[in-house]
């Protein structure tokens, strides 16, 4: 290390001498060597032994034996205090541990024992090799793997004379035939594993509970459906919706479903919003949206989160798990962030009572991107 | 009663019907119509008071009239038109002395409060005459033990704790603006949060979500604050960022520590 280092400007040294004279460092022109590398390195050794203070003297040896006995102690006491905090402590009980604050008073001295008990044991037992199991350090040589000749010989014979008088070679129907069972074998193995992935997602993503429910055709309604605000489940009339406003939505009857509530909120879940219509830049949305109502898909398109969080100066719209942002007033265009597609935007207009409806499902798939998504 | 039922066909049946159902229908409607909610009592002294604290110390931004200001850098604004804000805007801009704004800066941080309830209660008087707007919410209004704790948590959940976080906390927004956290927030505050909008918030009006249902989520909120805390150090209640630091740090930390302890000579 220290000739490396008395060297003054770093790099690939050789030792002068070592390898014959001409050899230079690889960054003063190089040339090949001639021969000057040894058949053979010299094994360098072990560096030599240090005593511990264990091994020198007895009041050392005492010492740790002293240590380790008291971290097994140290264990013992740790296993009895558990079970004694275990019956003793009211279960309802705080404390204030400094640090940490107010906390159950049972579980952070079960928790503290607990450590104790573990702790104590394995540091003891640590210990306890370092200062006091022999540390002498040894060689044990490994064994040629190879087998000898006349062994490998014999073994291919006694395999051979086995095929022979098995008629394995003689009677090659037995062979193949054997060969193909062991090869299928494995099918049975395999083909639940496959099918146990669960059927095709077909057109699952493709659709949300705004398209309703599924014909027998496998055809979709796609009729309208009444903005619902989640979680009151009740509907929206258009003047409750000032500007600056935000309501977060479900369809109609999603909120009464018994089953698979979740699956379905999480590609139909849409959030409303009113802007001052002369601050949407997007035709498309403003003809898509009712005076300014204009009502989006929530789930992000990157990875699926709920984008919720609407700036109503800014009109950005921020999902909170990867800050992709998204800007309402350009149709929901990302302007920051991972997100790859703008927010699928929802039609709606109002009915005769004046509510807000669907007017129609939405027009691609919501969410992230996946395989038979299509384009992008 | 047959007197009455000849002359069910004279001429001016029709008509007098027509008025009574017209006459039921507006009281009706204005019986049961939400009303556009009005500061309780304010006289035109409180009115002139609001006034002059106004233009001393608002002005500069909103303008004398309370007519907004530009800055005359593109269309950044020194401070909006008031009118129509009510006095709710007022009461919680002012009360949670975010108002007056000391520097102008993406957000008003919450501050010290720098007026007495008196002399907010008198801009607003006056911020309200300039057109009609929400009021400042009663007692009754934000009394959290009238709310239900349960269906406030589940309001608070779809529409608050994306922004201020599931426990209240609070959360970051795009380009330095943030979500405050809520706790010890006043009820009367929460309220009139909801129902301006202030800053980046958006506006929860009564028809979004009802005057019970912001009572509940006061509730709500006031129960969490009041839930005993058992779990020892909450790091913040931010959720992974804080317990995900921590566990890295410290967890790694001592994995790390203990192998190159067990990996050491003893001598």
């Amino acid at each position: 290390m220290n000739e490396k280092d008395s060297h003054p400007s770093g790099g690939e040294v050789t030792q002068p001498g070592e390898f014959g004279s001409t050899a230079v460092r690889l960054d003063q022109g190089h040339v090949v060597g001639d021969g000057g590398i040894p058949a053979r390195f010299e094994n360098p050794g072990f560096p030599p032994h240090t005593h511990r203070a264990s091994d020198l003297s007895e009041s050392g040896a005492k010492r740790a034996e002293r240590a380790v006995g008291g971290l097994f102690i140290l264990s013992i006491l740790g296993t009895l205090g558990f079970v004694v905090a275990y019956f003793a402590i009211d279960k309802q009980s705080t404390m204030f541990i400094p640090g940490i604050g107010q906390a159950n008073a049972l579980h952070a001295v079960l928790g503290l024992t607990m450590a104790l008990s573990l702790l104590g044991i394995g540091f003891g037992a640590v210990h306890w090799a370092k200062t006091l199991m022999p540390d002498t350090e040894e060689v044990e040589m490994r064994h040629p793997m190879r087998s000898s000749d006349e062994a490998r010989k014999d073994f291919v014979q006694i395999l051979g004379d086995g095929a022979e008088s098995a008629h394995l070679t003689r009677r090659p129907i037995i062979k193949y035939a054997l060969g193909g069972a062991l090869g299928l074998f494995a099918v049975p193995v395999i083909l639940p594993v496959i099918g146990g992935l669960g059927p095709l997602p077909g057109d699952d993503l493709s659709v949300s509970f705004w398209n309703g429910h599924q014909e027998e055709d496998g055809s979709y309604p796609n009729a309208p459906l009444r903005l619902m605000r989640d979680p009151q489940n009740t509907p929206i009339k258009a003047s409750d919706v000032t500007i600056g406003s935000v309501f977060h939505v479900m369809p109609e009857g999603l909120l009464d479903l018994e089953k698979h509530v979740l699956e379905e909120k999480g590609k139909a879940a849409v959030i409303v919003m009113r802007l001052d219509p002369d601050d949407i830049r997007s035709q498309k949305e403003k003809d898509w949206g009712y005076q300014g109502i204009v009502a989006y898909s929530k789930i992000c398109t990157h990875v699926g989160c709920p984008v919720g969080l609407y700036e109503q100066q800014t009109h950005h719209l921020l999902c909170p798990c990867h800050q992709s942002t998204f800007d309402v007033t350009q149709d929901c265009k990302v302007i920051f962030g991972p997100a790859k597609r703008p927010l699928p935007q929802l039609e709606i207009t109002v009915d005769d009572e004046g509510y807000l409806i669907s007017k129609g499902p939405f027009k691609e798939a919501v969410g992230p991107s996946f395989w038979e998504r299509g384009s992008a | 009663m047959n007197a009455l039922a000849a002359r069910r066909r004279h001429p001016a049946a029709i008509a007098l019907l027509l008025m009574l159902g017209l006459l039921v229908t507006g009281f009706a409607y204005a019986a049961v119509a939400p009303q556009p909610a009005q500061a309780e009592t304010s006289t035109a002294e409180d009115v002139a008071a609001g006034k002059q604290l106004f233009v001393a110390n608002c002005a500069t931004c909103h303008g004398v009239n309370a007519e907004g200001r530009a800055t005359g850098k593109g269309d950044q604004v020194a401070g909006p038109a008031l009118a129509g804000v009510g006095a709710a805007a007022v009461d919680f801009q002012m009360g949670t002395g975010r108002m007056p704004m000391r520097a102008p800066a993406v957000q008003a941080p919450r501050a010290t409060v720098q007026f007495s309830q008196d002399e907010i209660d008198k801009v607003a008087a006056y911020v309200a005459s300039l057109a009609p707007g929400p009021a400042v919410p009663s007692e009754e209004d934000v009394d959290p033990s009238k709310g239900d704790p349960a269906k406030g948590g589940e309001l608070f959940r779809v529409n608050c704790a994306m922004c201020h976080n599931f426990a209240g906390s609070g959360g970051a927004l795009t380009r330095g603006k943030y979500a405050p956290a809520l706790e010890g927030v006043s009820g009367k505050h929460i309220y009139e949060a909801m129902e301006t909008g202030p800053q980046s918030m958006p506006v929860f009006n009564d028809g979004n979500i009802a005057p019970e249902e912001k009572r509940d989520i006061i509730a709500f909120l006031k129960s969490i604050e009041d839930a005993p805390q058992q779990g020892g150090h909450a790091l913040g209640s931010l959720g992974p960022v804080t317990e995900g630091w921590f566990a890295w740090f410290f967890g790694l930390g001592i994995l790390i520590a203990t192998a190159v302890w067990l990996g050491q000579k003893a001598a």
